[in-house]
C-alpha cells in the first residue's frame, strides 16, 4: 500500500492541498504552534513532496497531533490551502494504518475513544454530566463540583430533562436514535475505526507492558494522565 | 444626503430566517450551562413569539469527536444527514444550530458536498442501508447567536435593563469573543465574516454596551479537542485562555460573552484556574470577570432572575455584574435546590472571591 495514494483518496487532503508556496502565514496565526512544537508549513511542505518515508514518519510522529482544530489557517491561507484538513487525513491515516500507536500523543487517541467515543453511543453525546468528574477534570471547580453531587434536585431547578425520556436538556436519549447512531458507525467505518484504536492500542500495551483491560485501565490512565 | 454604501459589507452578510426553526442542541452546553438552551428557547417562544422545534430524537453531530480524530468524515456526514431527515420529519426548513462546532460540521459537510457531490450521495446510500431514512437540505442553516442577533431590536424594545453601569452611567465595557467554527472556516457564513465579525458586537451595541477592542481578540479559546480532552494537554488551553485575559485586561472589561460553548466554558474555568495557581484574577477586587453566553445576557437584561437561569452554576460569580447592571436578587436563592430545597452551597476557591 502506497501511503500517499491512500492520502489522496481523502476528500479533506483534495480541499485542503492546492499549492503551497511556504509563506509561513499559517505558522504565525496558528495557536498551536505558539505553544509547542508544531509547523504547520513544515507538514505541509513535507506532504507537498509526495515521499514515502517522509510521511511515514510524519504518520509515526507527535507533530500531526499538536494541532488544535481552530482552523485559523484556513482563513488566512492566501493560496487556500488548509492545514487543518490535512492534519485531519493525515491522523485518519496514522489511525487506519496503526501508525498512531507509534508516537506519544498518538498513543492518547485510545483515552479519547473510551471517554468521548463511548459517550456518543451510550448517551447520544459526546459528554455527558454523569461522566465528567472533578478528578479527571479538577479545573472545573467547586461549583460544578456542588452540582454534580446535588444535580437531581438542582437539574430538576432549573428546568433541564435529566433522566426523563422527553426533549430537552440531559434527557435520556431514546433507544431508537442510540440504535440509528450505531448503525452509522457500523455503516460508515466508525465501529471500526474504534476496534482499530483499541486493537493497536492493545498490541502496544503489550509491547510496553502496561495492563490494558478495558474502561479506565492503567493504559488508559497512562495516556490520559501522562 | 447620498448615503454611500460600503459594498465589500454587503458581501459579509447572511441570509437569516424568520421563523419556524428546528433547534440542534449542543453537548458542551447542556451540561456546563444547563439552563442556556432552555433560556434560548424560552426567549424564542415567549419574547419573541417565534416557532422553534426542540426534537427528542436529535443526537450529537460527533463533532467533537471528529475533530479529535476518532471518527471517520463519512461517519460525521451521516450524523448530519440524519438531524436533516429528523428536521424533514418534523416539517421544518430551518435549522438552527446551538454550538458552534457543530454550526462548522454542519457547513462543512454542506461544503463537501457541493464541492464533491459523490460524497452527498454516499452519504444518502449509508443513511438509507443504516436507518432506511432519506433527507432534503435545509432551506436555511444558521447558528443560534444569529437569531438573538437578527431580532436584537426587537429584543431591546423588551428589555428592562441595559448594558450601561447604574454607578457610573456610563456603558459597560464588554468582551465579545467569537468561536473559531463559526466564521474562521467558512467566513461567508457568519455576520461580518472572519475579519469583522458582529454577530455579538451588535448586541452590545444595540443593549447600550461600550465594545471592547483588544489585542487577541480574535485569539482561539484554546480548546483544541483531543488538546482539552487529555489531562495531559490542557496546558494547551489554559495558555491560550491566559494569553487572551492577559491582553483584555488593561481595558477593564466588566463582562464577557461568547457565542460558542466551549469558549464560554474555558474563559469561565480558566481563570478560576489561573486564579488558584498563579493568584491573578482579572476582575475588580478579587472577582474575575464574569463570561456569559448570548442569551444568558438577554435573558438578565430581559428581567429574568439569574438564579433562575443558571448564573450560579458559572464558576466566575456574576454579582460584580449584576450590582453593575442594578439588578437586585436574592442570594438566599442562589444555591437552593428544587422547590427551595436546602442543598448546601459550593466550596469557596481559595483565591478567586465568589
Amino acid at each position: 500500500m502506497k501511503l500517499f495514494d491512500e492520502l489522496e483518496k481523502d476528500v479533506r487532503y483534495k480541499e485542503g492541498l492546492k499549492a503551497c508556496l511556504n509563506c509561513g502565514v499559517c505558522t504565525a496565526i496558528c495557536p498551536a504552534a505558539q505553544v509547542s512544537d508544531y509547523d504547520p508549513r513544515m507538514i505541509v511542505s513535507t506532504v507537498q513532496q509526495k515521499d514515502e518515508s517522509e510521511l511515514e514518519k510524519l504518520l509515526k510522529s507527535d507533530t500531526i497531533w499538536r494541532c488544535g482544530e481552530c482552523l485559523s489557517c484556513k482563513t488566512r491561507c492566501p493560496r487556500g490551502n488548509v492545514p487543518g484538513y490535512i492534519i485531519q487525513a493525515l491522523r485518519s491515516l496514522s489511525v487506519e494504518t496503526g501508525m498512531f500507536a507509534e508516537s506519544e500523543q498518538g498513543r492518547k487517541q485510545l483515552a479519547i475513544k473510551r471517554t468521548v467515543g463511548d459517550h456518543i453511543l451510550k448517551y447520544g453525546y459526546c459528554i455527558y454530566i454523569d461522566e465528567v468528574d472533578n478528578d479527571m477534570y479538577p479545573e472545573q471547580g467547586p461549583v460544578w463540583k456542588w452540582l454534580r453531587e446535588n444535580r437531581d434536585s438542582m437539574l430538576e431547578r432549573l428546568g433541564t430533562s435529566y433522566k426523563k425520556e422527553q426533549s430537552g436538556t440531559l434527557r435520556i436519549t431514546s433507544k431508537e436514535s442510540l440504535d440509528d447512531l450505531k448503525k452509522i458507525f457500523d455503516e460508515t467505518g466508525g465501529t471500526a475505526r474504534f476496534e482499530k484504536i483499541e486493537k493497536y492500542s492493545s498490541d502496544k500495551a503489550k509491547e510496553l507492558n502496561i495492563n490494558f483491560s478495558g474502561g479506565k485501565d492503567d493504559y488508559f490512565n497512562c495516556m490520559y494522565n501522562e | 444626503m447620498n448615503i454611500k454604501i460600503n459594498k465589500i459589507w454587503t458581501s459579509y452578510q447572511k441570509e437569516i430566517a424568520d421563523d419556524h426553526f428546528y433547534f440542534a442542541r449542543s453537548c458542551i452546553r447542556q451540561n456546563i450551562f444547563p439552563a442556556a438552551e432552555n433560556l434560548y428557547l424560552n426567549i424564542l417562544k415567549n419574547e419573541l413569539k417565534k416557532d422553534i422545534y426542540d426534537d427528542a430524537r436529535q443526537t450529537t453531530c460527533t463533532g467533537i469527536a471528529y475533530h479529535s480524530g476518532i471518527t471517520p468524515f463519512e461517519t460525521i456526514m451521516t450524523v448530519v444527514a440524519r438531524q436533516f431527515s429528523l428536521m424533514n420529519e418534523a416539517g421544518y426548513e430551518n435549522f438552527v444550530v446551538s454550538c458552534v462546532t457543530s454550526f462548522g460540521i454542519y457547513v462543512e459537510v454542506l461544503e463537501t458536498w457541493k464541492h464533491f457531490p459523490e460524497t452527498e450521495q454516499r452519504t444518502r446510500e449509508a443513511l438509507k442501508r443504516a436507518t432506511g431514512r432519506t433527507f432534503m437540505i435545509p432551506k436555511n442553516l444558521v447558528h443560534a447567536s444569529d437569531v438573538i442577533f437578527k431580532f436584537r431590536k426587537e429584543i431591546a424594545s423588551k428589555l428592562k435593563f441595559s448594558l450601561i453601569n447604574q454607578n457610573t452611567k456610563e456603558p459597560l465595557r464588554v468582551v465579545d469573543h467569537i468561536g473559531c467554527h463559526y466564521a474562521k472556516i467558512f467566513p461567508q457564513e457568519g455576520i461580518g465574516g472572519a475579519e469583522y465579525p458582529y454577530v455579538l458586537a451588535g448586541l452590545i451595541d444595540q443593549w447600550g454596551g461600550q465594545q471592547v477592542d483588544y489585542p487577541e481578540r480574535r485569539h482561539c479559546c484554546g480548546f483544541g479537542f483531543r488538546q482539552y480532552l487529555l489531562k495531559s494537554n490542557r496546558s494547551y488551553s489554559v495558555t491560550n485562555s491566559k494569553l487572551k485575559l492577559d491582553s483584555m485586561q488593561p481595558y477593564k472589561p466588566d463582562l464577557i460573552i461568547a457565542n460558542c460553548p466551549g469558549c464560554t466554558f474555558f474563559l469561565d474555568r480558566w481563570q478560576y484556574v489561573i486564579a488558584e495557581m498563579e493568584g491573578k484574577t482579572y476582575g475588580e477586587n478579587g472577582y474575575g470577570i464574569p463570561v456569559l453566553t448570548y442569551e444568558e445576557i438577554a435573558g438578565l437584561l430581559l428581567g429574568y432572575d439569574p438564579w433562575d437561569i443558571g448564573l450560579q452554576i458559572h464558576q466566575v460569580a456574576v454579582e460584580p455584574l449584576l450590582e453593575k447592571l442594578g439588578i437586585s436578587c436574592n442570594s438566599d436563592k442562589k444555591f437552593k435546590g428544587l422547590n427551595g430545597e436546602d442543598i448546601g452551597i459550593p466550596d469557596k476557591p481559595d483565591v478567586l472571591k465568589c
